[in-house]
């Protein structure tokens, strides 16, 4: 029973963290039609941006949750500038292009910034100092840090958020209108490239949030950790229904939950002969067999076929 | 010179480059050189596989190297001291031809009805999933060899005459890199013709109905699910060709080789030479070999003459350039380097 617990735990932080980095992933495509294969490197950035400055200032002797706070302030502008500066350089020219070129400019705007951050970072693993409380307490026979929590309420609060200002706002009206015809929108008078120019910088900063409490979560920071998160918050946007926030949140907390199961009951499921290292094999399964019989996503629209 | 000499000027031609190639290059830069040509004949012929899933059928496959790593590692299996299997290439390289183009029905069956980037990720997944089996699976029973790989691979050998050796005809010596390049090429050129041949048939017209429009397609009487089945057998029998290929001239193979980022390597040639378009996605294959290789031999030296000491790390420097050259491609040539007539036409309807 603790050992389920437990797991349940640990899937519900790593969920809430793949659930951040989606909602970029699914902002971007349910606006353009677009994969952002970059918004996985944008999290690392972030991720390491804030390492830089929280060093200096946790050395200066800070308060830990503050020098977080600042240090997410500075990854987050520097995230938002570098969105900005990706969508106008790699993704608007090509917006009338065929669908696959702007899937190349993303794939070459994640290798220039992956070999950016190893030129600045270095290619060594870096240690997270410990600025967040991180006392771990017994609920039902399980373990969970003050951390943990953290991450899953900064995550829940964000969503809502992000919830709210799809739904209530000017602003999030002018983002769905722009999603369901950039035309029409633009007769309206909404100028679908600041929507889309807007639509990116939140995504980077929601990023910036996640490479931060991802960073925390593992205590280690490097440049390519932004590749395999990106691959599963992309996996977890999909499994919800790619270009739907809710379906997001859910698919990444659903991921994160079967990626702690699956590590932890694996072993006794075949009998002993998989281990713990076939969880990613167990995520995309479940991927598959989800989408064999829901072909757009959980939560995804019944889409019809392009005419 | 009316059309018929004209094309058998042509050919001849390319013959004639094809055959010195090697001998030019190995005599010019050495016989690495060769080397990268017999990758690049490799990656084209991979190149040509996926072409037929991304570009003929429109079917966006990003797990595409996983068919490579099942032709490679049926190689290295049924080749090698591991198993004290020795089978000869010749029954090996069909038999992974169709080993591999069941794994691409195997994907296919259950993914037929998903849309473009649904279709992306799940191949993906797909494409994963293979890896993570061949770093595991030596345990509880070791058969892949795990991380490790499996090394002592024979040599692929023509008439008992294993190729990684030199030969020597009428005093002059053929180092094994030449051998390889000889029969990469004419493989190569096999798929190529098997790839024209495809394109003007009956079932590449299909593909191309589908991927423009699939329920266009379905209203004029094409069975599209076993016309898409047919498009990833296809484009996967090539990549396990190419695999036993890459296995028995490697003499080794480790899941390293079999990441995504061979998937989206292998992606980016087809769509930088020029989707759907043969001699596009030659060029695209050729050229991203090429290169890559070029800045890794030329970029420390380039430095050291530039500014007296090297400034960036050649490795990095090297990803960086790429990284950089994808984007500029993409940016002033959306249809790719070379696209095909099809493709340069809707660009040209659409700028007007």
């Amino acid at each position: 029973m603790d050992i389920l617990l437990q797991q349940i735990f640990n899937g519900l932080t790593l969920g809430s963290i793949y659930a951040l980095v989606a909602l970029g992933y699914t902002m971007v495509y349910g606006i353009m039609g677009l994969i952002n294969f970059a918004h996985g490197e944008v999290v690392m950035v972030g991720a390491l941006v804030a390492l830089s400055v929280m060093k200096p200032l946790a050395a200066a002797g800070l308060p830990g949750p503050l020098v977080v706070l600042v240090a997410l302030l500075v990854a987050a502008l520097v995230c938002m500038a570098l969105g900005f500066t990706i969508e106008r350089v790699a993704y608007r020219p090509l917006r009338n292009a065929p669908r696959l070129a702007p899937l190349i400019t993303a794939i070459g705007v994640s290798i220039v910034l992956q070999q950016l951050a190893m030129l600045i970072w270095g290619r060594s693993y870096h240690a997270v100092p410990p600025l967040l409380p991180a006392e771990s307490h017994e609920v039902l026979g399980a373990q969970i840090t003050e951390l943990q929590l953290i991450i899953m309420l900064v995550a829940a609060l964000t969503m809502a958020g992000l919830i709210l200002l799809v739904n209530r706002t000017k602003l999030g009206r002018a983002m769905r209108a722009t999603a369901e015809n950039p035309a029409i929108a633009g007769l309206m008078g909404v100028d679908a490239n600041r929507i889309i120019a807007l639509t990116f910088i939140i995504g980077s900063a929601l990023a910036a949030l996640a490479g931060v409490l991802v960073s925390a979560n593992y205590g280690i920071a490097h440049y390519h950790m932004g590749f395999i998160l990106g691959l599963k918050a992309f996996t977890a946007a999909v499994l919800g229904g790619i270009g739907n926030l809710a379906g997001a949140m859910v698919g990444g907390v659903l991921l994160g939950l079967i990626e702690a199961l699956g590590a932890g009951y694996i072993g006794d499921l075949t009998g002993g002969i998989l281990g713990s290292h076939y969880q990613d094999v167990f995520a995309f399964f479940v991927l598959i067999v989800v989408l064999i019989f829901r072909p757009s996503g959980l939560m995804g629209e019944k889409v019809s076929e392009r005419a | 010179m009316d059309q018929k000499t004209k094309a058998y000027a042509g050919t001849f031609l390319i013959a004639a480059v094809l055959a010195v190639a090697p001998f030019a290059v190995g005599g010019a830069f050495g016989n690495t050189w060769v080397r990268v040509l017999d990758y690049a004949a490799l990656y084209i012929i991979l190149a040509l596989g996926l072409n037929i899933v991304v570009g003929f059928a429109g079917l966006l496959d990003l797990g595409y190297i996983a068919f490579y790593a099942v032709g490679a590692y049926l190689y290295a299996l049924l080749a090698s001291p591991h198993f004290g299997l020795h089978w000869p290439a010749w029954a090996i390289l069909p038999l992974g031809a169709c080993v591999a183009g069941l794994f691409g029905v195997l994907l296919g069956a259950p993914t037929l009805r998903l849309r473009g980037d649904y279709l992306a990720i799940v191949t993906l997944g797909f494409g994963e999933i293979i890896r993570i089996f061949m770093n595991n699976l030596n345990a509880p029973i070791n058969i892949t060899n795990g991380p490790k790989g499996i090394a002592r691979i024979d040599a692929i050998s023509i008439a008992g005459q294993p190729l990684s050796k030199a030969i020597e005809i009428a005093g002059l010596k053929i180092p094994g890199v030449y051998l390889y390049y000889y029969l990469f090429v004419v493989l190569a050129l096999g798929i190529v013709f098997v790839s024209i041949r495809l394109q003007d048939s009956r079932i590449g017209r299909a593909w191309v109905a589908i991927r423009e429009d699939e329920i266009a397609a379905k209203a004029c009487g094409i069975d599209t699910r076993n016309v898409k089945l047919l498009a990833f057998a296809m484009g996967a029998s090539f990549g396990g060709v190419a695999g036993g290929l890459f296995a028995g001239f490697q003499e080794f193979v480790s899941p390293e080789s079999f990441g995504l980022m061979e998937s989206v390597m292998v992606l980016c040639m087809v769509v930088l030479g020029g989707m759907g378009h043969i001699p596009g996605v030659i060029l695209g294959g050729l050229l991203l070999t090429v290169l890559p290789e070029a800045f890794r031999h030329g970029a420390g030296p380039a430095q050291q003459a530039l500014f007296g000491k090297v400034l960036l790390d050649p490795e990095s420097l090297r990803m960086l350039l790429f990284g950089i050259a994808l984007i500029a491609v993409m940016l002033y040539r959306p249809a790719g380097l070379w696209p095909d007539a099809r493709h340069r036409r809707e660009m040209a309807e659409k700028k007007s």
